[in-house]
């Protein structure tokens, strides 16, 4: 008897679950709200965006906060940063930067975690692109509210 | 006169090669000579193209697994046009006695191939620098020969450069730079340190 009200609770209880699904779905579909890919079916293939580039011309892009990492504008394409080398380093490092005329990386970077000095990056700085992207001029994918506080 | 009948047979072969012909005609001597000429020369050259292809330099795991790798990675193997640039597009010359004089120093990779002085990744790092650095000094060396079969710099135009790079190349060619000076690591990684401007 025990057995059979689990199973019975286990049976409404999916139910009711897919119940809200269903109505979840039609509810996304009233508001106009799709996935990425867009309204088009599993088995097929939803058109691709057009291909965008790199921002590539060198100006200085403005910081929209304090302390912002100052973005790249230029392309990175194949810049390898591994164990080895670090490709980014070769223009923007200490020793490089004057002779390439490339912003020199800012002094935080030759600290470690508990502010000791370090030779030279400090490893937890080392992979550039945790911090510092490429732009695209693109549709963002969400709306975003965002606005620069110097501007206002 | 020698007698011919005690010598051995490669003293009569060489006194034979020095005193006119009598039983061959001179024009079977001349066209039989001239076709040898074309087969053999036809031959050498065609087994100097054959050492000359991608294919046959990765044929040695060294390049294939550690320096191709890189390369694939890089502008001249993948780009907008889709013209590229081959391991001996840089690597050997393109005129005939740079190139002939390359393909004797190469021996010495033949030994080394042998030796297995690079056959691990790890001995292949270890190595890297020196490797690096006697390319880098060939091409400093020759002015960037290799590059300049390709890139002529007095067929620049720096309108159509981005900024970085028509600033760049004004200015690196007004100190007499060449193409190697700047442009070190473009088809393989560089080695440990590079960027700490020590190298």
């Amino acid at each position: 008897m025990m057995k059979l009200d689990i199973h019975m609770g286990l049976q409404r209880g999916l139910i009711v679950a897919s119940a809200v699904f269903v109505m979840a779905g039609a509810a996304f579909a009233e508001d106009g709200l799709t996935s990425l890919r867009g309204n088009v079916p599993i088995g097929d293939s939803s058109p691709a965006p057009a291909i965008s580039h790199w921002q590539r011309d060198d100006q200085l892009i403005e910081r929209n906060f304090a302390e912002q990492p100052p973005l790249i504008p230029h392309h990175i394409k194949n810049y390898r940063i591994d164990l080895h080398s670090n490709k980014c380093l070769t223009c923007h490092n200490r020793a490089t930067a004057q002779k390439t005329g490339a912003p020199e990386i800012g002094p935080t970077h030759f600290f470690d975690r508990d502010g000791n000095p370090t030779t030279g990056v400090s490893p937890r700085r080392y992979f550039c692109l945790q911090c510092h992207v490429p732009q695209k001029s693109v549709k963002p994918l969400v709306e975003n509210t965002f606005r620069n506080a110097n501007t206002e | 006169m020698t007698d011919n009948t005690s010598a051995g047979p490669l003293t009569r072969c060489w006194r034979a090669l020095w005193k006119p012909g009598t039983r061959y005609a001179t024009g079977t001597l001349l066209i039989g000579g001239f076709i040898a000429g074309i087969i053999f020369w036809g031959g050498f050259n065609t087994a100097m193209e054959m050492t000359n292809k991608e294919k046959f330099c990765i044929g040695c795991h060294e390049m294939r697994d550690f320096v191709y790798k890189e390369y694939q990675d890089s502008v001249h193997y993948n780009n907008r046009t889709g013209v590229r640039a081959t391991c001996p597009d840089c690597h050997v010359p393109k005129a005939w006695i740079h190139k002939v004089v390359r393909k004797i120093q190469a021996s010495n990779e033949v030994l080394h191939k042998v030796l297995g002085s690079i056959a691990t990744e790890e001995k292949f790092e270890a190595k890297r620098l020196e490797l690096a650095k006697n390319v880098w000094r060939t091409m400093k060396e020759t002015n960037s020969r290799e590059c300049r079969n390709c890139h002529d710099y007095q067929s620049m135009d720096y309108m159509e450069q981005a900024t970085r790079s028509s600033r760049s190349h004004q200015s690196g060619f007004d100190q007499g730079l060449t193409c190697i000076d700047c442009h070190k690591g473009i088809a393989h990684s560089l080695p440990k340190g590079f960027e700490d401007g020590k190298l």
